[in-house]
């Protein structure tokens, strides 16, 4: 997400300007005061030429020479309301933090509501009561300044006094004003360095705000502020005497604020390694229930015969996902679907299962580049890049549930009218006509009260509860594929069953096919009649769901049914791992993914990718050395690693 | 395995207390609070002034017998907590007092000028919503998931510039360049429509630049969601997908930082009105500082304060009725 930008340069050009800034305000007047001062009548309003750079002022002074020749006062003005708002600030944060807590409330109270004006109007409140003046001017916009910065200075203590090492000074019995004095206030002096930079800015802003008002310095001195309000009055005569000031007010308050930015950038960047890298080495741990049940259930589904002569559903092949940067999530994927058919994709984290099923789901953004050979949904011939043109036909025949219900539903939306938008959009019904059978469905998906539930937001639901809203929202339209993403993961356990439930219900009685991404073997065994294992972006095999115990014949599909400890796994023992990590997805090997962590791999194998192909009935698989023997796969068929 | 006949059992109490007594309740008193402090102060002003500020406002020329019949008509001979209960009351019935150099009645004043300045505010703010979130969510969307990373750095510069560069710099840069240089709008003066573009432009530029950036942050974050992710899922439009999905979304950030912009857009207006010269609050109360008319500046920054403060409950009561979750958060 962060691009980055060339913060050297950035960083380069607020040094080099603040460097002219500090010259400028030593010797500014020195070199240009005497011009400045210098009146020539019959020069008066010249235009700019090679000897007046910027022309010459009413009375014939050289503009150039005057806002050059001013840089000093303008700057000490702002230094000097900087160092009272910066000064007062960092008294009054760091008091709240070591005075007691009533103290504490009283003076946050005070900030909170002073933060509510403008710094201006507190600025011109000042001016008001000192009188017009460059005194009036820094007091009042030095006031201003104090309490954001007082508020600053409070946040980034608390933040400091909540770390560990203050933590542990306190226990050491050292006092508040000690903590802060040598624990606190050295680790937040940087950041503060950066915001009273910035707070130098701001300052040299606003008092020239007041000056260009008449309220800050008075003629016959003169500032930038002064120097604009009498370009302004002449700006129709003698443009570049506006302009002039125009720009040393700008340049240098952008020095100072960006300075203050470019290096609070550089800061914050450093700590951003932390957040991320977490890496692919992520492990499958999956759990299975009691194996009775279980094949129990697997050979009920099996009867749910499917005649094979209706046509697929879906029909993929040679589907291709490709990202910037040469990674390739998903290979030459090929899948089909039948009507009504409960089908799991498994994998490892990493394996490219959510991205494929965004893909069948036409759903990946063009940051991704997706191709195929063929693409068939419900009968039609869908095109690469032609997404858009069947938009009625996704949106209402394939439904897709993700992984995480408390965010899958739009928290500023009524979870009813969420629902109804389906229809609204696509069967042009009307508002009332939809909300009506957004709440028959939420009431067939088992949400009791759904009148009540409809009119509510998303977050007065619970996460079983949502995610039976997200089938019901699928159910709006009438689908033929439900793409169901790890839709149990997020929930407990006891949640996670009336989903898979309900998925099943609805598979049954509308007959919907439900395509299952999930790592969860004991799901995939009591809610699918076919199973597909993804590794490193490739489908290397397609089983049913009966067979998967027994008959799995991919080294990889083994290792994980053998990884999966059952509820007789002893606990003493540590858990059965595949070894090795999955290859990274931008730099494949050219043979078999796998073949660096199984060990029937051979020459074959690291020259040749297999391809997938039938090896017994239904079953296929992309294996040089399919494992045909049908012997239950013992739970130790991989010996464990400790990684 | 879990007996999966179960019946749901997830269900949470439909009836919760409401929030929002509570919250309004809060709120009130904070706005109550700072409508102390703003008339405390400003009964100060005057108060504090180094010296006598009669003879301040009048001028060493003027006869003693006339500024002790000012300092008796503005009350200042009589005991500091007489005084203080004296303009609470005085507030409260709207009356501002007279000016020192006019001796117009302030109400009378500000009531004539209060109009300019509300309009140019409130155009200047739609204008800064509208504006920053347009940019913001434009940029956002074309610049999604790494794609044109120039636009994003060039926006990003000329952003954090923008921002920094004052409503002043602005007014005089609009004026070099639509009224000097092309001669397409007018400058200066009040006159309807076209004398409020280049004001509400000038006050509204920085705020765009800013806000917009906020607002681009939070369609970023906010375009990475599960849940644009199923609407995209359902089909929607483009229009409705970032106009009824994600908008709303974003719209709380937008409008927490943008009720917070209001102040500074109110003290913008102060010194915009001088850049072109528009009759307003803004105006009068720099000639009365100048002038030492200690009666009107104080109510002016009154009102301004009063304002800004009535301002920022409508804005936090607004954004609790647009997003609900806030309001479970803020208590």
């Amino acid at each position: 997400m962060a691009v980055r930008r060339p913060r050297g340069a950035t960083q380069l050009v607020c040094v080099l300007l603040l460097v002219l800034i500090a010259f400028l305000s030593v010797f500014g007047d020195p070199i240009w005061g005497d011009r400045a001062r210098e009146i020539d009548p019959g020069q008066a309003f010249g235009p700019a030429s090679a000897e007046h750079w910027w022309g010459t002022d009413d009375l014939g002074r050289d503009v150039f020479a005057r806002v050059m020749a001013s840089s000093q006062l303008s700057i000490k003005l702002a230094l000097l309301a900087a160092a009272i708002g910066v000064g007062g600030g960092v008294l009054v944060g760091v008091g709240q933090a070591v005075l007691g807590p009533f103290f504490r409330r009283l003076l946050s109270t005070v900030i909170t509501v002073s933060l509510a004006f403008p710094g201006l109007l507190l600025a011109l409140l000042v001016n008001a009561v000192l009188g017009a003046g460059p005194r009036g001017a820094v007091i009042g916009v030095g006031v201003a300044l104090v309490p954001p910065f007082a508020r600053f200075t409070q946040t980034l203590a608390a933040s400091a006094a909540a770390s560990e090492y203050v933590a542990a000074a306190r226990v050491l019995g050292v006092g508040r004003l000690e903590t802060m004095r040598r624990h606190i206030l050295p680790n937040i002096a940087k950041p503060l360095m950066l915001t009273a930079l910035m707070a130098i800015g701001t300052s040299l802003v606003s008092i020239s705000a007041l000056s260009f008002l008449g309220l800050g310095i008075q003629p016959p001195r003169y500032d930038w502020g002064q120097l604009l309000q009498f370009g302004l009055q002449n700006i129709y005569v003698h443009p570049m005497a506006a302009i002039g000031p125009t720009i040393a007010i700008v340049l240098a308050g952008l020095a100072f604020n960006l300075a203050g930015e470019a290096f609070a950038d550089e800061r914050s960047r450093s700590m951003l390694p932390s957040l991320a890298g977490t890496g692919l080495a992520e492990r499958l741990v999956a759990k299975v229930g009691h194996p009775g049940d279980v094949t129990a259930q697997v050979s009920h589904d099996d009867t749910d015969a499917i005649p094979d002569s209706e046509p697929a559903v879906l029909r993929v092949k040679g589907l291709r996902v490709g990202y910037p940067g040469g990674v390739q999530p998903v290979r030459d994927v090929s899948i089909e679907i039948r009507p009504g058919e409960r089908v799991a994709l498994v994998g490892e984290s990493g394996s490219g299962k959510s991205t494929l099923a965004l893909a069948l789901a036409c759903l990946l953004d063009g940051s991704s580049a997706v191709d195929w050979e063929q693409f068939e949904f419900d009968g039609v011939d869908v095109s690469p890049g032609s997404e858009a043109e069947h938009r009625t036909l996704f949106g209402t025949k394939l439904a897709v549930v993700f992984q995480d219900p408390t965010n899958s539903l739009n928290p500023a939306i009524r979870v009813g009218r969420q629902l109804a938008e389906l229809r609204q959009v696509h069967y042009g019904v009307g508002r009332r006509e939809s909300l009506a059978a957004a709440v028959e469905r939420l009431r067939d998906v088992q949400i009791p009260g759904p009148e009540v539930r409809a009119a509510q937001y998303p977050h007065e639901f619970s996460g079983g509860m949502r995610q039976r809203a997200m089938i019901a929202s699928g159910l709006m339209g009438t689908p033929r594929l439900l793409v169901a993403d790890e839709p149990t993961t997020a929930l407990d356990v006891t949640v996670q069953a009336h989903v898979l439930q309900l998925l099943k219900r609805v598979n049954e009685e509308t007959g919907t096919a439900v395509l299952l991404i999930s790592h969860d073997i004991s799901v995939v065994l009591s809610f699918c009649s076919r199973v597909l294992v993804m590794y490193a972006g490739r489908v290397v095999e397609d089983i049913p769901t009966a067979d998967l115990l027994t008959g799995a014949a991919h080294p990889y599909t083994r290792a994980l049914i053998a990884a999966v400890p059952d509820i007789d796994t002893m606990t003493s023992k540590p858990l059965a791992t595949i070894p090795g990590t999955p290859p990274n997805l931008d730099d494949l090997p050219i043979g078999c993914a796998f073949a660096e962590r199984c060990p029937l791999a051979d020459e074959q194998c690291r020259s040749e990718d297999p391809a997938l192909s039938l090896v017994r009935g239904t079953q296929l698989v992309a294996c040089h050395h399919p494992q045909t023997d049908r012997t239950p796969i013992p739970q130790t068929a991989v010996p464990a690693s400790a990684s | 395995m879990v007996a999966l006949t179960a019946p749901p059992t997830d269900s949470v109490a439909v009836r919760r207390r409401s929030p929002w007594p509570a919250f309004i309740a809060r709120r009130l008193f904070r706005l109550l609070l700072g409508i102390v402090v703003v008339v405390t102060l400003a009964f100060l002003v005057i108060h504090l002034v180094p010296g006598d500020p009669v003879r301040l406002a009048l001028g060493p020329t003027a006869p003693v017998s006339q500024v002790n019949e000012k300092r008796a008509e503005l009350g200042l001979d009589q005991p500091l907590q007489v005084q203080y209960l004296h303009y609470w009351q005085n507030v409260l019935t709207g009356d501002f007092g007279t000016s020192i150099v006019s001796r117009q009645k302030v109400s009378t004043i500000i009531s004539a000028r209060v109009g300019n300045t509300a309009t140019l505010v409130a155009v200047s703010l739609a204008l800064t919503l509208i504006g920053a979130v347009v940019l913001g969510m434009g940029v956002a969307a074309l610049s999604y998931r790494g794609r044109r990373r120039w636009l994003l750095a060039a926006y990003r510069f000329v952003a954090s510039t923008l921002n920094v560069i004052p409503e002043y710099v602005y007014g005089v840069a609009l004026v070099y360049v639509f009224a000097v240089t092309f001669a397409l709008l007018p400058v200066a003066g009040d006159d309807g429509l076209s004398t409020l573009i280049l004001p509400s432009l000038a006050i509204s530029l920085g705020p765009i630049a800013g806000l917009s950036r906020i607002v681009r942050v939070q369609t970023e974050e906010v375009l990475g969601q599960e849940y644009i992710q199923a609407a995209r899922s359902k089909r929607l439009s483009a229009l409705r997908i970032y106009g009824r999905h994600a908008l709303p979304n974003l719209l709380t950030a937008a409008l927490t930082i943008g009720g917070l912009l209001l102040g500074v857009l109110v003290a913008s207006t102060v010194v915009v009105e001088n850049v072109f010269a528009r009759p307003g609050l803004g105006s009068t109360v720099v000639t009365a500082i100048v002038q030492r008319d200690y009666p009107v500046a104080q109510s002016v920054l009154l009102l301004l304060g009063g304002a800004v403060l009535v301002v920022n409950l409508v804005v936090d009561v607004a954004l609790s009725l647009l997003d609900p979750r806030s309001l479970i958060k803020d208590s």
